[in-house]
C-alpha cells in the first residue's frame, strides 16, 4: 500500500431527480488495494459507483483520481481518465456476440491484459466467442463483464455486485479471478452485500449506511468486528 | 392459353418493375429511420423532407454549380447530412430525455417548415432534373417491355446501399458502438466513447440516406417540395411493418411492399393506395412489434 491515495473522494453528495442518495461520502483508495464497500439494499453503494462514473442526475464534492478532480466530467471522459466501471445488471449487450462484447471498451492506456491472457483467466470466453452475449450462464457473463474492462488499461476497477446471484462454485472462481487481477497490479472498488465473499479478497471494507460511509474496517480486524457488522448489514 | 399468359405479364410486368423502383425508396428510407430511431429514439418525421432536400441540391449542384449527376449522388448526402447534424445539435439533443412525441413534434414541424421555405423559393410545380445520359446503355428492351437503364439504377443503387449499411451496422467496430449504444448508451459512455457525438454522426448519416434517395429520385420524379411528403406516410407504414427500428426489417420490407404495391395494381388497382395500410393494420393486430421487431 502506497501513501499516497490513488483515488480520493470527499464530500460526494449525488441526486437522482428529487431524491438525495448520497450525503457526504468520503473514502481513500490506494493503488493496488481491493477495497469493499458494504451495506443492505439501498445504502448507497452503487450510487456511489455511479457517482464515480458520472452517471447520477446531479453530484457534488470532490473526487479526485490520481490527483486529478473528475466531479465535473462527463461519464466517457470519467473512463478516459482510467476508471473502468462493471454494473450490478452486468450489462452484456445482446446484439453483440462474446468477442464484439469484449472488444467493446475502447483501450483508454497500455498496461491493459492481452486477449491471450483473459483467454487464460476466461476459457469459456474462447470457445463461445460467436455466441450473442446474453445466450451465455450467469456467471460466464460476470466473466465476460469483467474480462471486457481489463482489456482496457484502466487502473482502478469498479465492480458491482459480481457475486450476486451466482452458485457458490462461481462465486469461488470470481474471487479466485478477483485476487489473479489484484496480483496484476489493478485496484478494485467492490460493491458486495455478502461479506464472507469480501472477506475472502478485499483488505479493507467501508461500510455504508443511509448515503454515508458509517464505518471502516480493515481484512484483518473483520472476524473480531463481526457483531458489529452483524448489527450494520441486519444479516 | 399460352398468348394470354403472355398478355397478362405484359401488363404486369412494368408495374412489378415500378413496384421495385418505389421498393427501392421506401427501403433506403425506411433504414434512415430505423437506424435514426434505433439509436436516438426519436421518430423523425422530417425523413421526407430532408428526402426532397437531397432532390433539391442535386438539382442545384447542377444548375448553379454545373455539378452532374454523380457527384451530386456524393455532395448532396454529406450537404443534406451535414445539415442534419447542425439540427441534431441544436435542437433534438434537447429532446432525449423527454417522451418520443416531442422528437416527433420537433421534426414535424421541421419538416413542415422545410417544405414551406421550398415551396416559397422555387414553386410547388417541380422542376426537371434529366437522368444522366449514359444510362440510356442499361435500357432494357424487350418485346413487352422497355424498361429505363435509370430504373435498374435505382433498384441496383438501393439495394447497394442498404447492404453497405448492413455490413457497417452488422460486421464493423462503428458498427458495434451503433448496436451497443442502442441498447445501453449509459454503460457505452461509461466505457468511454463520446455517445453525444454518436448521436450526431447517426442522424447525419440516416439523413444522408433520404437524401441518397432523394437524388435518386430527382430524375424520376419531378423535384418538387412535395414529393417527400407523398413518400413518407407509406414509409411509416413500412417501418411499423417491418418493426420499429430493425435494420433488415426495414429492408425487406420496403422491397416487399413495393412489389406487393405494385402487384395489386395488376390484380385490384383499386387497393393499390390502400394495400401497405391493410397490410399494416393486419401486422399491429397480430404482431404489434412488427415482422421483425423484438418483444
Amino acid at each position: 500500500m502506497s501513501d499516497r491515495a490513488m483515488l480520493e473522494i470527499r464530500d460526494l453528495e449525488a441526486w437522482y431527480g428529487e431524491s438525495h442518495v448520497l450525503h457526504g461520502v468520503s473514502l481513500d483508495i490506494h493503488p493496488g488495494e481491493v477495497v469493499t464497500l458494504l451495506g443492505r439494499n439501498g445504502a448507497g453503494k452503487t450510487s456511489t459507483l455511479r457517482s464515480m462514473m458520472g452517471l447520477v442526475g446531479r453530484r457534488s464534492g470532490s473526487i479526485r483520481f490520481e490527483g486529478r478532480e473528475t466531479i465535473g466530467l462527463r461519464s466517457d471522459l470519467i473512463a478516459r481518465t482510467g476508471i473502468a466501471y462493471c454494473p450490478e445488471e452486468r450489462g452484456i449487450f445482446a446484439s453483440l456476440d462474446v468477442t464484439e462484447n469484449l472488444m467493446l471498451p475502447p483501450v483508454i492506456a497500455p498496461g491493459g491484459l492481452g486477449l491471450d491472457e483473459i483467454y487464460t483467466l476466461f476459457p469459456n470466453l474462447k470457445e463461445r466467442a460467436r455466441s450473442p452475449g446474453t445466450k451465455l450462464s450467469g456467471g460466464e457473463q460476470q466473466m465476460l463483464a469483467i474480462a471486457r474492462i481489463l482489456r482496457t488499461g484502466a487502473r482502478l476497477l469498479l465492480l458491482d455486485e459480481p457475486s450476486e446471484g451466482l452458485a457458490p462454485v462461481i462465486v469461488q472462481q470470481i474471487g479466485a479471478m478477483i485476487r489473479a487481477i489484484k496480483q496484476r497490479g489493478f485496484t478494485v472498488l467492490l460493491v458486495e452485500q455478502n461479506f464472507r465473499f469480501a472477506q475472502t479478497v478485499a483488505d479493507r471494507h467501508y461500510v455504508m449506511e443511509h448515503g454515508r460511509i458509517v464505518d471502516m474496517v480493515a481484512n484483518q480486524d473483520l472476524t473480531a468486528s463481526l457483531d458489529r457488522l452483524h448489527e450494520y448489514l441486519g444479516v | 392459353m399460352i398468348e394470354n399468359l403472355l398478355f397478362e405479364l405484359e401488363m404486369a410486368a412494368p408495374q412489378v418493375i415500378l413496384g421495385l423502383v418505389n421498393g427501392a425508396f421506401y427501403a433506403l428510407l425506411s433504414l434512415g429511420l430505423a437506424i435514426i430511431f434505433g439509436m436516438l429514439n426519436v421518430i423523425n418525421f422530417a425523413h421526407g423532407a430532408q428526402f426532397m432536400m437531397g432532390a433539391f441540391v442535386a438539382w442545384m449542384l447542377l444548375a448553379w454549380a454545373g455539378i452532374p449527376y454523380w457527384g451530386a449522388l456524393v455532395l448532396a448526402p454529406l450537404l443534406v447530412g451535414v445539415f442534419g447534424m447542425a439540427v441534431e445539435r441544436t435542437m433534438i439533443a434537447r429532446l432525449y430525455k423527454l417522451d418520443h412525441l416531442y422528437g416527433l413534434l420537433l421534426t414535424f414541424g421541421l419538416a413542415l417548415i422545410i417544405e414551406g421555405v421550398f415551396r416559397n423559393g422555387f414553386g410547388s410545380s417541380g422542376l426537371p432534373y434529366a437522368p444522366p445520359p449514359e444510362f440510356g446503355a442499361l435500357d432494357l428492351d424487350f418485346d413487352f417491355l422497355f424498361l429505363p437503364g435509370y430504373r435498374v439504377w435505382v433498384v441496383i443503387a438501393s439495394a447497394a446501399m442498404c447492404l453497405l449499411t448492413w455490413l457497417v451496422i452488422e460486421k464493423t467496430k462503428i458498427g458495434a458502438y451503433l448496436r451497443a449504444a442502442t441498447e445501453r448508451p449509459e454503460l457505452v459512455q461509461a466505457f468511454g466513447i463520446n455517445v453525444p457525438r454518436m448521436m450526431t454522426l447517426t442522424y447525419g448519416a440516416g439523413v444522408a440516406l433520404a437524401a441518397f434517395a432523394g437524388v435518386l429520385a430527382a430524375p424520376i420524379y419531378s423535384v418538387n417540395p412535395a414529393m417527400g411528403a407523398n413518400f413518407i406516410i407509406t414509409v411509416f407504414a413500412v417501418v411499423v411493418i417491418g418493426g420499429m427500428g430493425s435494420i433488415m426489417g426495414s429492408v425487406v420490407t420496403g422491397f416487399a411492399l413495393g412489389l406487393i404495391e405494385g402487384m395489386t395494381r395488376v390484380i385490384y388497382p383499386e387497393a393499390s393506395a390502400t394495400v401497405v395500410f391493410v397490410i399494416m393494420a393486419i401486422v399491429l393486430l397480430t404482431r404489434p412489434a412488427g415482422l421483425f421487431g423484438r418483444g
